[in-house]
C-alpha cells in the first residue's frame, strides 16, 4: 500500500522502512475456539451435549440441547450411547463432565416427585399424538399409577389403547416423562422402556410403591377403591384412596359398580375415563 | 478470493433456504473463524469474543429459520452475518462502558518496556489496532482483518461508503504513527 500523511501526501521513502498494514491486519484473523461449532449447534438443537447421572436404575445418560432435553437413556458405555443417539436423532452428541447446574438440579427434583421443577423437553420428529401421551404422562404424580385406557381417554383418544402402549415404549426422555408410571388396563404393572419390567417395579417401589400389592388387587380383580364416609371411588393409588383407613375403604370390580352403589368418581385420579376406555 | 467466496456463499444460501438444519453446520464452518476474528478484533478478549461469534450464529439461525426461502436464497451471507455480529459487540462494548478493550491493552504499558513483546508483530499491531477509537477500529477490522468490501461494510455498519473510506484512512495512518513512534523510541532507548 502507500501510505498517505494527514493531507494525504504520499511519502514513498517512509513506505519502503514500513512493514505493509495491510498485511499485518489480514494476520490478525484467527481461526475460531474448536468448541465454539459444536456450543453454536447445541444452542440451536443440531448437535447435542450429554452427562451420565445416577438413577435407582444405574447411571442414565442424559442428552440435551438449546431446545431442552432429549434422550434418557441407559447405555452400556459413551460409544454405544453416541452411536444409538447418531442413528437415531442424526445428531452428534458430546459428552460433558455433568448436567449444567440449573438442569441437574430440576431433573433431582423432578425424580424426587416434584412435578413443578420446570425442565424444557425438545420432542422434534414424534407426532402429536406420542407428544400428547408423553405431555399426559407428567400429569401423574409420584408414588401412584395410571392405565394406559386412562391416557387414551384424557386426550380424547378412548380407543387408542394400544397406540398409547407403543407411545409410551417410544418416550425418548423416561422417568423425566413418567411413563414408568402408566399400567395395564387391568391393573398388572406391565412392559417398560427403560430395560425391561423388571426396571418399572424397581423404579415404582422406589417411589413408594408396592408393586406386588397392586398385582394382587390386579388380580384378584379389584379396579376401583372407595370411601364409606365420602362416597367417592379412585383408582387404587390415588393419593385420596390411599388416605382411606381399612374400616371405610370399599372395593369396586368397574365403575358402573360404584356408581349403582351411590359412588361418585374422583375429580382428581378420574377414574371413569379409564372404565370407559377399557 | 473474495469472488469465491461469494459463489460459495450463494451456493450454501440456496442449500440453507432448502434445509436450513442439513446445511447450518456448513455456514458455522465457513464463517464461525472470520466472525472470532472480527469480535476479537473489536471487544479485544477471548472469551467475549467467543460468546459473540456463537450470539451471532444463534441468532443467524433463528432469522434463517422465520425467513422464506425467496429470502433466505438472496441473503449475501458474509456482509448480513456481519451486520448480526457488529450489532452484538456494539450493544457489548454499550453495556461494558469501561470497555475490556482499554484494560486489555493499557497504553500505559510501554510496548519497549519490554522487548519481548516488540517481537511478537501479531500482538503488537493486535495492541495498536485496540487503541483506535471504536469507528475506526470496526472499519479497519471489517476492511483489512475480514476483507469485507466497502460496499458490503457500508450495509453492515448502515454508513455511507464515503464516511466509511475516511475513517478505515484515518486509522491506518494512526496505525502507521503509532508505529513508527514506537520504532523511535525503541532506537533513543538503544542510543541512550
Amino acid at each position: 500500500m502507500t501510505i498517505h500523511d494527514r493531507k494525504g501526501i504520499a511519502d514513498p521513502a517512509l513506505d519502503s522502512q514500513l512493514p505493509s498494514i495491510e498485511a499485518a491486519l489480514g494476520s490478525l484473523a484467527e481461526p475460531a475456539p474448536a468448541r465454539l461449532a459444536h456450543r453454536t449447534l447445541v444452542a440451536v438443537g443440531l448437535a447435542d451435549d450429554y452427562a451420565v447421572i445416577e438413577s435407582p436404575l444405574g447411571p442414565l445418560r442424559v442428552a440435551w440441547n438449546g431446545r431442552g432435553v432429549s434422550t434418557v437413556e441407559l447405555a452400556e458405555d459413551d460409544h454405544a450411547f453416541e452411536l444409538g443417539f447418531f442413528a437415531r436423532t442424526g445428531r452428534r452428541a458430546m459428552r460433558q463432565p455433568e448436567l449444567p447446574a440449573r438442569l441437574g438440579q430440576a431433573i433431582e427434583r423432578r425424580l424426587a416427585g416434584d412435578r413443578r421443577a420446570r425442565i424444557d423437553l425438545d420432542l422434534r420428529g414424534h407426532s402429536e399424538f406420542e407428544r400428547a401421551v408423553w405431555l399426559k404422562a407428567l400429569e401423574i404424580p409420584r408414588g401412584e399409577v395410571r392405565p394406559y385406557g386412562w391416557i387414551a381417554a384424557e386426550i380424547g383418544r378412548p380407543k387408542a389403547v394400544r397406540a398409547v402402549g407403543t407411545a409410551l415404549g417410544h418416550n425418548p426422555v423416561p422417568l423425566i416423562v413418567p411413563c414408568h408410571r402408566v399400567v395395564r388396563s387391568d391393573g398388572t404393572i406391565g412392559q417398560y422402556s427403560l430395560g425391561g419390567a423388571e426396571n418399572k417395579r424397581t423404579i415404582l417401589s422406589a417411589e413408594g410403591l408396592d408393586p406386588d400389592e397392586l398385582e394382587g388387587l390386579a388380580r384378584a380383580g379389584i379396579r376401583y377403591v372407595g370411601s364409606d364416609t365420602t362416597r367417592i371411588f379412585c383408582l387404587p393409588t390415588c393419593r385420596h384412596a390411599r388416605r382411606v383407613t381399612e374400616r371405610h375403604r370399599v372395593e369396586f370390580r368397574s365403575a358402573a359398580a360404584s356408581r349403582a352403589a351411590g359412588y361418585r368418581a374422583c375429580k382428581i385420579c378420574r377414574p371413569s375415563v379409564a372404565d370407559v376406555a377399557a | 478470493m473474495e469472488a469465491a467466496d461469494a459463489t460459495a456463499d450463494t451456493a450454501l444460501a440456496a442449500r440453507l433456504a432448502d434445509d436450513l438444519d442439513g446445511s447450518f453446520e456448513e455456514l458455522v464452518d465457513a464463517h464461525a473463524g472470520r466472525l472470532f476474528s472480527i469480535a476479537l478484533r473489536i471487544l479485544g478478549d477471548r472469551p467475549d469474543a467467543e460468546e459473540a461469534a456463537q450470539d451471532a450464529l444463534v441468532r443467524a439461525y433463528r432469522a434463517l429459520s422465520s425467513y422464506d426461502a425467496t429470502r433466505v436464497r438472496e441473503l449475501r451471507l458474509r456482509g448480513w452475518l456481519a451486520t448480526i455480529l457488529v450489532n452484538i459487540c456494539r450493544n457489548r462494548t454499550r453495556v461494558k462502558r469501561v470497555s475490556t478493550v482499554e484494560l486489555a491493552f493499557d497504553p500505559g504499558a510501554e510496548p519497549t518496556a519490554d522487548p519481548m513483546a516488540r517481537r511478537d508483530e501479531k500482538a503488537s499491531w493486535a495492541r495498536r489496532l485496540a487503541q483506535l477509537p471504536p469507528a475506526q477500529r470496526m472499519a479497519v477490522v471489517l476492511r483489512h482483518v475480514d476483507g469485507l468490501s466497502y460496499a458490503e461494510m457500508a450495509a453492515a455498519l448502515g454508513k455511507p461508503e464515503g464516511t466509511l473510506k475516511a475513517q478505515v484512512h484515518r486509522g491506518l495512518v494512526a496505525l502507521r504513527e503509532a508505529y513508527l513512534a514506537e520504532d523511535r523510541r525503541e532506537r533513543e532507548e538503544m542510543t541512550a
